[in-house]
C-alpha cells in the first residue's frame, strides 16, 4: 500500500514526521479524508481531532488553529498548537473548559468570540484524551 | 590588627560574594542563549512555510484584495515594542527605550497619533513612568516563549489594525547580530509589504472553500507569527546583553579583588613592620 510523509508543525517545533496510509482532518468545510496522490489542495482546519491511520493503527492529534497543505506525496499541517493525547494536560483542559463556560454564561465585555474557542479548544482536548 | 585591615578584608569577602553572582548569572544567560537559539531555529519552518503558502496564493490569483496588503492613509500608528522583564542586561532595555522616545518625538506631533503595545515589565514601567498611554501590555513572559504566550498581545494589536484603530504597525526590539552586539531595530509588520510576489513553486493548488477565504485566515497567522519570531530574537538579544553585562561585571570584580588584595597586604606589612619597631625601640630603651 503507497503511503505519504505526513507532517506536523507548530510555531513551536515541528512534532509530526511520518509515512502514513492516510488522515482524517476537520477541515472549515467538513471532515477530509487524504490518501496519497490527493490533488493538491490547501484548506484550513477546525479545532479538532486529526486521525492518522498508519500500518493498521490508528493516532489521534488535536490541532488547533491550523491549516493543511497537500502535495502528492506530501502533507503538512501547520498549527498553532498540536498535542499528542499522552500529553494533554487534562486537568488544565478541563479547568479552561469551567472558565469559558462560565464567560458564556454571564456574557459581558468579555470576547465572546474567544471563549467561544477555548471551549472548543479545551473540548477537543478532553475528547481526544478520553478516547485513548 | 590595624582597623584599616579588618575593613579591607570585610570589602573583599563582599566583591568575592558580588563575582560569585555575576558569575553564575552569565552562566545562566548563556545556557538560556543556546536555548533561545534552538528555539528561534525550531520556528523557522512554520513561518516559512506559512509565507510559501501566502506567496503561492498571491501569485495564483490575480488583483487579491485584503485589508492586510493595502496602504491606507496613515493617521494612526501602532508599536508593539519588546522589552525584557528583569534588568542587569547592560543598555539593553535602555538602548531600545530610548530609539523608541526618539522616533515618538520626531515622528508624531501629539499622542493620539500612535498606540502602544508595550512587553516586558521594563518597558511597561518606563513608559510608564513617563505618562504615555499603552494599549494592551504583557509582563511575565517565560524565557522559552511559547506561541501560546505571545499571541495575546499579538491578536490585539493585528485586530486593532483590522478595525482601523491604526494604520500600520511596527515592531520595536533588538535585533539579534551576535551574543555580544545587539540592535535596537523598528520594523513594519502591518501592512504587510514583503514581495509576495515572488518566486513560488510550480505547483497548483486547490483552494477550499477559495483562495480569498484561505488568505483572509492565513495572514492575521502570518502576522502572529512574525511578532513571535521577533519575541524570540529579542529573547535571545536580552540573553546576549545579560551574558556580556554579567561578564563584565565578573572581570571588574577580579580586578577589585586584586587591588583590595594589594591593599590589604600592605596594610598587613605595615602593622608587622610597626610592631617591630616598636618592639626594637622598647628593648633600646631597657639597655
Amino acid at each position: 500500500m503507497s503511503t505519504f510523509l505526513l507532517e506536523i508543525v507548530t510555531p513551536e517545533r515541528k512534532i509530526y514526521g511520518e509515512e502514513v496510509d492516510m488522515i482524517v482532518v476537520k477541515g472549515v468545510e467538513g471532515e477530509l479524508g487524504i490518501l496519497p496522490n490527493h490533488i493538491p489542495m490547501v484548506s484550513p482546519l477546525k479545532i479538532g481531532p486529526v486521525r492518522i491511520k498508519k500500518s493498521g493503527s490508528e493516532e489521534l492529534i488535536a490541532v488547533n488553529g491550523g491549516f493543511m497543505e497537500v502535495r502528492k506525496s506530501k502533507v503538512v499541517i501547520l498549527a498553532e498548537s498540536a498535542e499528542f493525547p499522552s500529553d494533554i494536560d487534562i486537568e488544565r483542559a478541563r479547568a479552561s473548559k469551567e472558565r469559558a463556560e462560565n464567560r458564556l454564561k454571564n456574557i459581558g465585555d468579555y470576547d465572546i468570540k474567544r471563549a467561544q474557542l477555548s471551549l472548543q479548544r479545551a473540548l477537543n482536548r478532553l475528547e481526544i484524551s478520553s478516547k485513548s | 590588627m590595624a582597623k584599616g585591615m579588618r575593613e579591607i578584608k570585610r570589602s573583599i569577602k563582599s566583591t568575592q560574594n558580588t563575582k560569585q553572582m555575576t558569575k553564575a548569572m552569565e552562566m545562566i544567560a548563556a545556557s538560556r542563549l543556546k536555548k533561545t537559539q534552538d528555539a528561534a531555529l525550531a520556528s523557522r519552518p512554520y513561518a516559512d512555510k506559512l509565507k510559501e503558502v501566502i506567496s503561492n496564493i498571491a501569485a495564483g490569483t490575480k488583483d487579491i484584495d485584503h485589508p492586510m496588503l493595502e496602504q491606507r492613509e496613515i493617521k494612526r500608528t501602532g508599536y508593539l515594542v519588546i522589552t525584557s522583564d528583569r534588568g542587569m542586561a547592560g543598555g539593553y532595555n535602555a538602548n531600545l527605550l530610548r530609539k523608541l522616545v526618539q522616533t515618538l518625538n520626531e515622528r508624531h506631533q501629539s499622542p493620539d497619533e500612535y498606540a502602544l503595545f508595550v512587553m516586558g515589565r521594563k518597558g511597561r514601567d518606563f513608559l510608564r513612568k513617563r505618562g504615555y498611554a499603552i494599549q494592551e501590555e504583557l509582563v511575565g513572559i517565560s524565557d522559552s516563549p511559547q506561541f501560546a504566550d505571545v499571541k495575546s498581545i499579538a491578536y490585539a494589536a493585528i485586530r486593532q489594525y483590522e478595525e482601523g484603530g491604526i494604520d500600520e504597525l511596527y515592531l520595536v526590539y533588538s535585533q539579534f547580530i551576535n551574543a555580544i552586539s545587539q540592535k535596537p531595530t523598528e520594523k513594519r509588520i502591518l501592512p504587510l509589504q514583503e514581495d509576495m510576489s515572488g518566486e513560488s513553486s510550480t505547483t497548483e493548488y486547490e483552494y477550499e472553500p477559495n483562495a480569498a477565504t484561505v488568505l483572509a485566515i492565513l495572514l492575521p497567522k502570518y502576522a502572529e507569527t512574525l511578532v513571535y519570531s521577533a519575541v524570540i530574537e529579542a529573547k535571545a538579544s536580552e540573553f546576549g546583553a545579560r551574558m556580556t553585562a554579567m561578564g563584565n561585571a565578573s572581570k571588574n570584580a577580579t580586578k577589585l579583588i586584586s587591588s583590595l588584595t594589594l591593599q590589604y597586604n600592605r596594610a598587613r606589612q605595615a602593622a608587622i613592620t610597626q610592631e617591630i619597631s616598636e618592639i626594637v625601640a622598647g628593648a633600646n630603651a631597657q639597655s
